[in-house]
């Protein structure tokens, strides 16, 4: 089943003229057509001004499409009247996690998103319990968010979303102000998500170690799906890819310089382990 | 980075335990009778009260005389123009233009005791009280002000957010400082004026910071569907216990005898 149907969106943000020129309208996003199916975990890479931030606002309807059209379980981003249930359908996480931590406490703000859509008091406090164990911050239910490192803070986000029990998690660039640990821990707190709770996820990002973890990869340039497919798939297209200014996972490229310099490495690996038994066959061949 | 918002005191008391909204009104009580009550007996007899509480909230007394350093200046003041500007009978010292009556003495005793336990009074509210509860509790009291326009919610919003981010601008200030220090800032010599000046590069990029962060965080609240105080609920409500109805009698007593005393005395 469909979560996310997008079909020939467009998205221009209006850019007032200095010194009273006139407007003009700088696009966004172009033509996006782009099914995202229940269960499933999509990363979306592109450089900055690809058009993927807009692109997760769209789904959130924090912003309507121009031109296109956009459903989310089926309710059109268009109108004014499902608002709401787009937006607890699909819940966001932004990439600054000190600027979206409403409340002093952190199970406070894990019950902002539960109290604000009216669910009753005691289920509040289940959510919010259950929410907080998912992504590993039980312990931390009454801590100050400001004492908390920044994965952490991170998770408190991710879990404040849940408590709202959306379909689809959508994840603007998680982890770009973290630290190497700190990403790590999201990371994983997105995977297991994915895999044992069977939510669907969106995750913006343009660390290529990341969209590896994905089912499927979608690369934006200019606004429009340039490229889309598994990672191996994907990662196929290195030379493309430096074009649209992305580089290749690291082990891919260490994969890639290895067949240039003749050995028989096959392309598209994306993992260490995979690497280190490509090689070993490799040697045992020999 | 350690913040401690507000002056809040932690500690395991009866005080401490108590519903906000009670000590709310206990210390609003506690201000109408300071504000009732001019005998010396009475004022004796609501310092005695006010000790028997800072007491029974097993805080520290130097915290709660802590918040009179900030009023020294305007206590000094008021008793100068009490004690020197009263007409009166009783004249005890009289010479060239200055005259001080025994009235200006008492007038000038009486306003710095108001005071000073109007500022020690309150601060047993701030110490035992989060920030937080003390928040929900003026949404609360602000409710009935609604129909008539007040935007308690919004007020309540306003203020937990603030409490929010302080610590986190006190960090961006630190950062901010040691950036523009290590461009060759200096905020510490110089005089007021200049002092003022330097802070100009401080502010700046602070406050466009701010704004920053003020629409990211309007963007993420919309997105998990904050909308006012529309089909609200709360996760956690406030209930009054056992503890706080024996609180409330206590100040039943308490102002009924100082009417009690307003009258007889």
């Amino acid at each position: 089943m469909k979560i996310i149907e997008a079909d020939k969106v467009c998205f221009s943000y209006r850019i007032a003229g200095a010194d009273g020129a006139e407007e003009t309208l700088a696009p966004a996003v172009r033509e996006l057509s782009l099914d995202i199916g229940e269960g499933e975990f999509v990363a979306v890479l592109g450089r900055n001004g690809s058009g993927k931030s807009t692109f997760a606002k769209l789904i959130n309807a924090l912003l309507t499409p121009s031109a296109g059209q956009l459903n989310v379980s089926g309710y059109s981003t268009a109108g004014e009247e499902h608002i709401w249930n787009i937006r607890q359908t699909a819940g966001m996480v932004f990439q600054n996690p000190d600027n979206q931590i409403v409340a002093t406490i952190v199970e406070e703000d894990v019950a902002f998103g539960p109290e604000n859509l009216g669910v009753p008091t005691a289920e509040i406090r289940a959510r919010v319990d259950e929410a907080l164990a998912t992504v590993g911050m039980g312990d931390y239910a009454l801590h100050s968010p400001h004492f908390l490192s920044g994965g952490q803070k991170q998770r408190v986000c991710i879990a404040g979303v849940l408590a709202m029990k959306p379909r689809i998690i959508i994840l603007d660039e998680p982890t770009a102000m973290l630290d190497p640990i700190g990403r790590r821990e999201v990371l994983a707190a997105v995977s297991r998500l994915n895999r044992q709770e069977g939510m669907t996820v969106l995750l913006i990002t343009h660390y290529m170690e990341e969209a590896v973890m994905a089912d499927r990869v979608v690369v934006m340039d200019k606004g429009a799906a340039v490229l889309q497919g598994t990672p191996g798939e994907v990662f196929l297209h290195g030379p493309l890819l430096r074009e649209l200014g992305l580089n290749l996972p690291q082990i891919t490229e260490i994969g890639a310089r290895l067949a240039e310099c003749g050995l028989p490495v096959k392309p598209g690996i994306l993992t260490i382990n995979e690497m280190a038994d490509e090689l070993c066959s490799i040697l045992n061949s020999k | 980075m350690n913040v401690t918002i507000g002056q809040y005191y932690p500690a395991d008391s009866f005080v401490h335990q108590l519903d906000p909204r009670v000590k709310l009104l206990g210390v609003t009580l506690f201000i109408a009778a300071l504000f009732t009550v001019n005998s010396f007996a009475g004022y004796a007899f609501i310092a005695v009260c006010m000790g028997l509480a800072i007491y029974a909230t097993k805080v520290p007394p130097i915290f709660m005389l802590r918040g009179l350093r900030a009023l020294i200046f305007i206590l000094i003041f008021t008793s100068a123009l009490n004690i020197f500007f009263t007409a009166g009978n009783t004249v005890l010292v009289s010479f060239w233009v200055i005259t001080i009556t025994l009235e200006g003495i008492l007038n000038a005793i009486r306003m710095v005791s108001r005071l000073t336990m109007l500022i020690v009074g309150s601060s047993v509210l701030t110490l035992t009280t989060t920030p937080i509860k003390l928040t929900d509790a003026i949404e609360y009291v602000l409710g009935p002000f609604k129909r008539i326009g007040v935007p308690a919610h919004e007020i309540a919003m306003m203020m937990s957010i603030a409490l929010r981010f302080i610590p986190t601008l006190l960090e961006e200030i630190d950062r901010i400082m040691k950036a523009q220090m290590a461009r060759g800032a200096d905020f510490d010599t110089g005089g007021l004026i200049k002092k003022a000046k330097s802070l100009v590069p401080l502010l700046v990029p602070l406050f466009i910071s701010a704004f920053r962060r003020a629409d990211e965080l309007a963007v993420a609240m919309e997105a998990r569907c904050y909308r006012g105080d529309i089909n609200r609920t709360k996760m956690k409500v406030m209930r009054l216990e056992r503890r706080d109805f024996k609180a409330l009698w206590v100040m039943l007593v308490f102002s009924a005898a100082i009417v009690l005393l307003k009258i007889y005395i």
